[in-house]
Parts: structure tokens; sequence; C-alpha cells
């Protein structure tokens, strides 16, 4: 361990404190390259394979799937409790979502309690539902501060709550993964699943945010 | 281990900086580093607690001054290496010069892709019953194990309320070191914010942890 990962600190110093430092990044390019390479000249990973989990991520896999949950919960009284008891089991019988892996827990946010999900030890997210998290998701200021000053990381959002509103922290620290099912906003009575969708940003299903108000640009 | 991954309510990092628009990579190279992980992953190399282990042992200066998937890189190509995979020669080389060592599930294949999406099953058999119920005060042991934990240092010596019982999972402390899977119950453990943070914390704020049977005692 020490050798390679004193070559690269080594390499760091020179290059500190340069934002996207061009030299730095195809330094690693370079590196990421060459391992590919090694991997495949040894028949470990089939660079075919590799294409297709890339465009999974990028295509199939995204908010998309749980916004259409959480449409579902707001318009199916019966859904949303089976999400709330089992949300592993309840999105199984959704045949039009990807397909979800066991351990998923559905918290719902009310008048009185807000929920925020964070990984302080690395980078844990419903992949399945919302995609792979988004930078700062996985940054060290969301992951130290989200636990102590949650009110603080969202000011970050511009997201002000209610001065009593019971704030609820979970950090994934085991396979258990969790998706926040945002309050249906006002207005939007009588709207169609598909209407509703449009209107679950990823960030609400963090607890980071607010589902879009009716006529916000989206 | 205490490592600088184990960030919860640490200060000094500054403001979240949510991207508009943020694309999925922000380089291509990231997009074959995470394929690598998931294809060697589901092959067997390894595990996914070994796989957080070597990321967590990252020198603290180099894990925090790079990108997400730079850490994953390090953490693959370390990992891999230490396991027998491939030798520091290849790596210096940027070619094959040994024998492959065989994959426990062999290479994964395009069409196999597919299958490999979906999480994996945590959930094992409960090798005894659940020595907490819900609604139990419990208190994380103060312990400071050196290899991997999933036990974060902010909680440890706290009191807590059990909340939710997940069943009998893959214990990581374990598998991460590959000692085998000795699976124990997990718990939702909810803790005070003041209790955390002391009189000036946010008296409305609630953090829970998971946290498996062994990070806990009974607390009265």
């Amino acid at each position: 361990m020490r050798l390679i990962f004193a070559a690269m600190s080594h390499d760091h110093d020179h290059h500190h404190h340069h934002d996207h430092d061009h030299s730095e990044l195809s330094e690693t390019e370079l590196r990421v390259r060459a391992l590919e390479t090694i991997l495949t000249e040894k028949g470990y990973v089939e660079p075919a394979a590799l294409d297709a989990i890339i465009q999974a991520y990028e295509i199939k896999i995204g908010p998309h799937n749980g916004a259409r949950v959480v449409a579902k919960a707001w318009t199916d009284p019966a859904f949303k409790k089976a999400l709330l008891e089992d949300g592993s089991k309840a999105i199984g019988t959704l045949g039009h979502v990807s397909r979800v892996g066991d351990h998923l827990v559905v918290v719902e946010n009310t008048p009185a309690r807000h929920n925020m999900v964070v990984c302080t030890l690395c980078s844990c997210y419903p992949w399945e539902m919302l995609g792979l998290p988004p930078v700062w998701y996985k940054a060290a200021p969301y992951r130290s501060r989200a636990v102590k000053d949650p009110r603080g990381v969202l000011a970050d959002f511009d997201v002000t709550l209610p001065k009593d509103i019971e704030i609820r922290v979970w950090d994934s620290t085991a396979e258990t993964r969790f998706l926040v099912l945002p309050m249906r906003p006002e207005g939007t009575e009588g709207w169609s699943e598909e209407q509703l969708a449009e209107l679950v940003t990823r960030d609400s299903m963090i607890g980071t945010g607010f589902p879009r108000k009716p006529g916000a640009p989206s | 281990m205490n490592g600088v991954h184990d960030m919860g309510g640490m200060d000094g990092f500054g403001k979240v900086e949510p991207e508009p628009n943020e694309p999925v990579f922000h380089e291509e190279w990231e997009s074959r580093v995470l394929a690598m992980v998931r294809a060697m992953g589901a092959a067997g190399a390894f595990n996914i607690d070994t796989s957080r282990f070597y990321r967590e042992m990252i020198p603290p200066h180099v894990y925090l001054s790079s990108s997400y998937y730079k850490k994953w890189f390090l953490g693959l190509e370390e990992m891999l290496i230490e396991k027998g995979y491939l030798t520091r020669e290849e790596v210096a080389a940027g070619h094959a010069m040994q024998p492959a060592k065989a994959l426990k599930n062999g290479k994964l294949k395009r069409d196999d892709v597919e299958r490999t999406m979906v999480r994996g099953k945590f959930a094992r058999p409960a090798p005894a019953s659940a020595k907490f119920n819900i609604g139990d005060r419990v208190r994380a042991k103060n312990i400071h194990p050196a290899t991997h934990t999933r036990l974060p240092r902010y909680v440890r010596g706290h009191v807590g309320v059990v909340e939710l019982n997940h069943g009998c999972h893959v214990f990581p402390d374990s598998a991460a070191m590959e000692l085998g899977e000795n699976p124990q119950w997990l718990y939702t453990v909810v803790f005070e914010g003041r209790d955390l943070w002391g009189e000036d914390g946010d008296p409305t704020l609630k953090v829970s942890i998971d946290a498996f049977e062994p990070y806990l005692d009974p607390a009265s």
C-alpha cells in the first residue's frame, strides 16, 4: 500500500491547489487506462461489459425512478402505506420502475418532521431510485455537517424550514438505503401520476430540497 | 479505523456546493473506474466492505485532496495488487506480465450486466435471537478498531433508542477483513442531537445510524 500511495502524495504535492489541474487529470487518465489494459489482458474484465455498465448509469438509472414512486405514493394511499412498511417490496410490485434491491426504507416528510439522508462514512445512496449521487453528496462539507448542523446545510441549498419542525437525519451506515417521501405540493389536486412525477426533484428525495411548485420551471 | 473518512461532525470543510445540471460523470475516466469496480466486484475479486476499507486506508492528505473517483481508483488498484490480481511491476509497465488469478465468480460478461445492476442481498438467517427490542435504550460502544467498522465516531459512548430492526445482515467489520459474513442483527438507533453535540446543538435534531448488535450495549 505505502509505495503507491506515497507516489501519489508526491505527485499531488506538485500540483497543490490548482483547480482542475490538467496535468494531474491526464496523469490519472493514463493510470486508469493502464489499469483497464491490464485487467483486460489478464481476462478479468470485458470492455463491452464496462461499456454496458456505464450506459446503464447514464441512461436507465436516475431520479426519474424515484419520482415515479413518490408520485404513485401521492395518489394511491394503499401503495403509500405499503411503501412505508416495506419500500423494497412495494416498489417491486411496480413493473414500470427499475428493479430494486432489498433494504430500501422510505421515510415520510410531514408538517412535523423533515427527513434528510447522508452517508458520513462514504457515499451510500439509493442508486436504483436516484442514480449515482451528485458530487456534493459524496464530498466533505455535506458528509461532515449534515449530522451536526442540518439547518446550516439546508441554507446552502436555499432551503429554510420552520423553526420548530423536527429534523431527522438518517446516516446510511449499513446496507439499508433511505429515500425521502416529500410532501405533495399544494395546488395539485386532481393531477395525474405523470404530472406529479414532473414536480419531484432529486434533492426532495434526499431531503435537501422540496418538490417544485405547480407552474414553477422544471 | 479512526480515519479521515469518518467525517460526521467535523468542522471547517466549508459550504456545500450544489452543481446545477450536474453530469453523471465529469470525466470519461471516472466512468471507467466505476465500471471496473462494479465488474471486478461482480466477478468476486472483493466484497463491498473490503473495497470500502481500501478507500479508508488512503492517507488522509491524499484522501482529502482527491476527487471521489480518484479515491475509487486508488483503492481499487491497491486492493487488486494486495489481493494478488496484479503486481506493481504490471502497473508500472501498463501491461499484463504474470498469469491471471482465478476469479471466484468468473469474468463479468456483457449479457450479465443487467443482472448485476440490482443491489446484492445482505440479509442472512439469524444465528441467535435479537438482543434488543424496538424502544430499548442502547449505548454505542466506545470502541476504536484499527480495521474497518461502520460505527461512526460521533455516536460512540452515546445513548440512543432502537427504532427499527432490519434483521440479520452481513457484518462489515468481519467481511472487510475476509473473515466471513458473521451475520449480526442490524438496528436503526436514533440519538437526540443535543446528546451528540451538547447544549448548543440544534434542539430539533435527531440523528440515526444503522448499528450492528456488536456495536451496542444495553443502557438504562
